[in-house]
């Protein structure tokens, strides 16, 4: 089992490598004059020049990304070209308040919605269950920003005005002072995330508990109450790991258009600015960053299934007899 | 050897009694079960004998008052030590179910709950107060014949080989001591002397603690060691059952009889003959008697009326109207089987095969002679399949070298010649996966036939049709889809398309294993008259010893990925030589009456 | 012949009369979600399709006060320029739907492919594909898409192949444990037992027997497809003003929420029926050829694949 875990861990660290480089030829190696993009089209050759030699254009590649990771791996992750303020004083807050933000959506609306899933799994095809399987089928297709956009129509504009159509705080006041700029924000990010943590939970549920065992332990005698919470819970736990792990990678992405249509100042806010006016340096942190959450949250779903399931744990040991 | 065994009178009732047991789906439609009636005393083993789709499983469920999603128990009476469990309230049903009655199901890998350990499993099935108790728990353990320690009960399903997590099923059911087991095939999948070792557990129980026992099965050889009653199941309805010695020497139906032709028996050599056309699918209810179609036997009468079942001897009642009078089954006498050429056609020297770094196959040697038919056997995990695809070509890592025709045979399959190909022809065990279900039977059989030769369009059509011809299935087959036809018409349509290359060599991998009884029996008698008619060598991949004298000349009894004995049939059956043939002769289930000891249970 | 067996036959004429194709058709609109999600997706690519012909004004032209209420010559009143809502909001769905089609066929295509060689070649071809494309599939897809938008800037050719190389990956996750399946069945290794070349093993063995789940990937894809280029859209990344276009509508048009909100109202919904027509046919189609069990469908657990690896959207 270790030896499965530290693969994993491994394969992680490859692939944030890859991602670095991705990240890195994307932005400073592709077509489209770095330069000419920030000093925009009305520049002279000689600042153009200026600026070439002041962000290193005029190295070799493989030494840019050299100097580039090696930036980054000691704390150094540039100077914004908009302001020249280092990128990681910029970018801290940011961090907090999108932390806030799915920190808030995860706590609200995992719960919820894995309750509501076991709850419809345990009453099949009931009123219930028909009920939300067509809500959520729904919801699911729905774009995130099209949801928010619902949400300020109903709740902030047009039919009642019970909460802000927009989430901003003056800068470098929290975001938790006023909590009701969080409100649409996380409701928004909940009943996105909704239809799909419930149709897994409700499926790898009902999986369960028309498996063999279930219906032998039935066929024991056992009190229902113990057929789910002992038999059937157990073993529902590993996939909806997964589901939970993936739910939050996808947050940690998706987070960029909800933060831009409430003005929300965090990560993806962020990083639009920083695309609108090609700060490549605020690019590039962002980016890595919100990738590298990613990469790590899909290992930790990996390396927590692995724990929980008993076969991969303890290889077989009475098959001789 | 069985002990007799005192079984108590309780009231004069017997221990179990249904009375027209009726099982339908929720909406009623169809009935899987119709007028299911029979009584068990204490301490006395049913079998209960169908094939698939028959009902048997559906059946065994509901003794238990227990029915899978979807379908109801439609009407009739169970009553277990007096208790009606049709009356019962759910609650009162839920006490009942573990204590009274119990079940031992088929795979007990998926029936133990993989998250549990075995400990906890067992505890559970014991009241409230004992759970606690580790000594019960061992005393458990020991009575199926399980190490009876500490860290056995810590373990985890996945931890125990199918033969123990069996026994832990076991365990499971008789710790209550109840009235009543229903035993679905729980001994399918094991190999034979585990097999025969769990029987005789179960044989064992069921005496010591005076319960009645139901075992279902689809192996009449392994209901005849067990069961001192049987009744046989077909379409949905019990049409015979009795004493078991009665049934199987005097068989009234003429399903049962035609069943029983149809098994073969390792201990002769009669040729076994099968049961044309197909079962009923499950839930086809019938207003007349469902065999009729099959029947040769049929009368108008039974067209028109469904038989009721009818008393024609002590014990033993039968749903037909042309019992009356029921012959013995003929004894049968040796075939001559065709002595085979000396003419070698493969041989195979030193074969080596691995899986990654292990190494399955150790160095086998053996040859196959023009015209001759020659079964490999073994256990599971023998190395026969193995064995059989390396000379198919299609296992990649491969040592050793093979000669064809005295050239040299390439392992691989995609370094042989187009001759070698199309002379070596393989065929799987399974039918369902066999053929490419997008296209017809027809063009799958013209594809394989373009492969080697270039003909016009109508000379391909005539060569298939004369393929499907050859294995008895009509010319409309060709236009057929593969999920139109059931799995004997699958198996014999993947015969045809090895024999439209007109090939001198068939490998068989386990073709009839996944089949019922009385297809498999149809399948080996064409197989026999292929091999008769057009002098095609044959090596038959098989783990049932029982199939092997009706159809090979010479035997190969593989263990552990060495090959153990080889020789000819009749000496090999009758005079083992290696440890392993010995033992999978002695433990192979076998029904003809001179095999059992005593008579009675 | 008997009642009985004259009644018998003229059913068995009945029913081969019927054929094949329209039966599944009949039961495939049994289902409630079909018949929705057709009808939904219909309505609006009627819109997108006549939309142009039949506005009453250019979607460029001002032609009122900004936000102005709407009037019988303005049904649904002025956006942010003053230009007619109604006109803008018929013409803005060409860009949508013609670059998420276009997106959509080509990733389908190229995943296909690729997971198709690599659940069939397995071994070293299989590693090499997967790796490469697990590097992509490291990216929350908004943000990749984000990314390259941004450095190679918003011609439509460029976003498409951008959309498509974003579900090439996903993609060919789903269809490569597909193929793995039909790759593992008897007919396939006797296919090969018998000399059949790769290629041709691949394409008339494998493809035609994971069709079920391509249609049902390129259906989720399609969803979203439409929810990132309206998404693109929206921020700005797709087309320029004064284009219209559904997505750019929503974010110029929302601060003036309050005084016509029919400028956002109306677009945000007709992206939202699209999506949900074309998921609930989606969805309609994976159960209906599930159950059905029609060769080359979709297996359950095909689709739990795509569910579980698709992520929420």
């Amino acid at each position: 089992m270790a030896i499965l875990i530290l693969r994993r861990l491994a394969l992680g660290f490859l692939t944030i490598f890859m991602v670095s480089v991705l990240v890195f030829a994307a932005t400073e190696v592709l077509p489209g004059d770095a330069a000419r993009a920030v000093l925009g089209r009305g520049a002279n050759a000689t600042t153009l020049a200026a600026l070439r030699r002041q962000l290193h254009l005029d190295a070799p590649v493989p030494v840019r990304y050299e100097r580039w990771l090696g930036d980054l791996l000691t704390g150094h992750l540039g100077v914004s070209l908009v302001n020249g303020e280092p990128v990681a004083a910029l970018i801290g807050p940011r961090i907090v308040n999108s932390a806030v933000l799915l920190g808030l959506t995860g706590l609200i609306g995992i719960p919820l919605s894995i309750a509501v899933g076991i709850l419809a799994a345990l009453k099949r095809d009931q009123r219930l269950d028909r009920v939300l399987s067509i809500v959520t089928l729904v919801l699911a297709g729905v774009p995130e920003f099209v949801v928010g956009i619902g949400l300020i129509v109903v709740f902030a504009t047009v039919v009642v005005q019970w909460l802000p159509p927009v989430s901003m705080v003056a800068p470098g006041t929290s975001v938790l002072s006023k909590p009701q700029i969080l409100v649409l924000p996380v409701a928004t990010l909940v009943l996105v995330i909704f239809p799909y943590v419930f149709r897994m939970t409700r499926v790898t549920m009902i999986d369960v508990l028309d498996s063999d065992y279930m219906e032998m332990a039935s066929l024991k005698g056992l009190p229902r109450s113990r057929l789910v919470l002992v038999h059937a819970l157990p073993n529902a736990v590993s996939p909806t790991i997964q589901v939970v792990a993936l739910t939050f990678a996808y947050l940690a992405g998706g987070t960029v258009m909800i933060e831009y249509l409430f003005g929300y100042a965090g990560l993806g806010q962020g990083l639009m600015d920083a695309i609108e006016v090609r700060d490549i340096p605020m690019i590039q942190a962002i980016v890595l960053l919100l990738a590298s959450v990613y990469v790590i949250l899909n290992v930790a779903a990996d390396v927590a299934s692995i724990l929980v399931t008993p076969r991969l744990r303890r290889g077989r040991s009475w098959q001789a007899a | 050897m069985r002990s007799p065994v005192s079984s108590p009178v309780s009231c004069g009732e017997a221990a179990v009694v249904v009375r027209g047991l009726r099982v339908t789906t929720a909406d009623g439609r169809r009935c899987l079960v119709d007028d299911a009636s029979l009584e068990l005393e204490a301490g006395e083993v049913l079998g209960i004998v169908g094939e698939s789709g028959s009902g048997k499983t559906t059946l065994g469920l509901a003794l238990l008052h227990h029915c899978r999603r979807g379908l109801r128990i439609g009407g009739g009476t169970i009553r277990v030590a007096g208790r009606d469990l049709g009356g019962a309230a759910p609650g009162d049903l839920r006490q009942l179910r573990g204590r009274l009655v119990c079940y031992v199901p088929q795979d007990p890998a998926s029936a133990l709950n993989p998250a549990l350990r075995i400990g906890t499993q067992l505890a559970e099935c014991l009241e409230p107060r004992a759970r606690r108790d580790r000594t019960r728990l061992l005393d458990l353990l020991r009575a199926v014949k399980l190490p009876p320690q500490a860290n056995f009960l810590e373990s985890f399903p996945h931890q125990l080989s199918g033969g123990q997590l069996q026994r832990v099923a076991i365990a499971m059911a008789f710790a209550n001591r109840p009235r009543l087991i229903v035993m679905d095939e729980p001994t399918t999948g094991l190999d034979v002397t585990t097999q025969a070792h769990v029987l005789e557990t179960v044989r064992q129980l069921c005496g010591q603690h005076a319960v009645a026992a139901i075992y279902v099965s689809h192996d009449i050889a392994v209901v005849a060691a067990i069961a001192r009653r049987v009744a046989v199941v077909y379409a949905g309805r019990i049409v015979e059952i009795g004493p078991t010695e009665r049934v199987l020497r005097h068989p009234a139906h003429p399903y049962t009889r035609a069943l029983i032709h149809a098994v073969p028996d390792i201990d002769d050599a009669t040729p076994v003959s099968g049961i044309p056309g197909h079962a009923p699918e499950a839930g086809a209810e019938s207003s007349c008697c469902s065999f009729a179609p099959r029947c040769t036997l049929a009368v108008d009468a039974c067209r028109e009326r469904l038989p009721a079942l009818v008393v024609i001897a002590a014990a033993h009642e039968v749903r037909c109207p042309r019992s009356a009078d029921p012959e013995p089954v003929p004894p049968r006498g040796p075939v001559a089987v065709r002595a085979a050429s000396v003419r070698p056609l493969l041989a195979a020297h030193g074969l080596r095969a691995f899986y990654g770094r292990r190494e399955v196959l150790h160095g086998v040697s053996f040859a196959v002679g023009a015209g001759e038919c020659v079964a490999l056997v073994g256990e599971s995990g023998s190395g026969k399949t193995t064995l059989a695809r390396c000379i198919g070509g299609l296992h990649g890592e491969a040592g050793g070298s093979m000669t064809f025709h005295g050239e040299t045979l390439p392992l691989d399959t995609r370094r042989r010649s187009a001759a070698a190909r199309r002379r070596i022809q393989y065929i799987f065990q399974n039918p369902y996966g066999s053929f490419n279900p997008r296209r017809s039977i027809g063009a799958s059989l013209a594809l394989t036939l373009a492969q080697f030769e270039t003909l016009s369009g109508s000379e391909r059509r005539a060569k298939v049709l004369a393929a499907l011809d050859q294995v008895s299935l009509p010319a409309s087959m060709a236009d057929r889809y593969p999920r139109d036809l059931s799995g004997g018409q699958r198996q014999r349509a993947a015969i045809a398309r090895a024999l439209i290359t007109d090939p001198e060599l068939l490998v068989c991998d386990e073709i009839t294993s996944a089949l019922d009884v009385s297809v498999q029996a149809v399948i080996t008698v064409l197989l026999s008259e292929l091999q008769r008619e057009r002098g095609l060598a044959m090596l038959f991949v098989t783990h049932n010893l029982a199939v092997v004298r009706g159809i090979a000349q010479r035997v190969v009894v593989m263990q552990e990925g060495n090959l153990v004995e080889e020789g000819p049939t009749d000496a090999v059956m009758r005079r083992p030589q290696s440890d392993e043939t010995k033992r999978l002769l002695r433990d192979a289930p076998r029904f003809t009456a001179k095999a059992r000891g005593c008579d009675t249970l | 012949m008997s009642a009985a067996a004259r009644s018998a036959a003229r059913s068995a004429w009945t029913v081969r009369s019927v054929p094949a194709w329209m039966r599944g058709a009949r039961a495939f609109f049994a289902r409630g979600g079909a018949i929705w999600g057709a009808a939904l997706t219909a309505a609006v690519l009627l819109v997108v399709a006549i939309g142009p012909f039949v506005a009453h004004y250019s979607p460029i032209d001002f032609v009122g006060a900004p936000f102005e209420s709407p009037s019988l010559d303005m049904p649904l009143g002025a956006d942010i320029m003053g230009r007619d809502v109604l006109s803008r909001v018929l013409s803005g769905g060409t860009v949508i739907l013609s670059l998420s089609a276009l997106a959509t066929v080509l990733g389908v295509a190229l995943g296909g492919l690729l997971g198709i060689s690599a659940g069939y070649l397995k071994g070293a071809a299989d590693d090499l594909i997967m790796r490469t494309l697990d590097v992509l599939l490291a990216f929350p897809q908004t943000i990749l898409a984000l990314l390259f938008v941004s450095v190679l800037g918003s011609s439509f050719l460029l976003i498409a192949l951008l959309v498509a190389a974003i579900h090439a990956p996903q993609v060919a996750r789903v269809i490569r444990a597909a193929a793995l399946r039909v790759a593992g069945e008897d007919f396939v290794e006797y296919a090969k037992g018998i000399g059949i070349p790769p290629l041709k093993i691949m394409v008339r063995e494998i493809v035609p027997n994971v069709i079920g789940p391509l249609l049902v990937e390129g259906g989720l894809r399609f969803t979203y497809s439409i929810a990132l280029i309206a998404g693109l859209s929206f921020l700005g990344l797709a087309q320029d003003p004064p284009a219209a276009n559904w997505g750019l509508m929503l974010n110029e048009n929302r601060i003036g929420l309050t005084q016509n909100p029919w400028a956002v109202v109306v677009p945000v919904a007709l992206i939202a029926i699209l999506t949900v027509g074309v998921n609930l046919l989606t969805d309609a189609y994976g159960s209906w050829a599930v159950q059905g069990n029609r060769p080359g469908a979709p297996q359950p657990a095909d689709i739990k694949a795509a569910e579980i690896l698709d992520g929420p959207l």
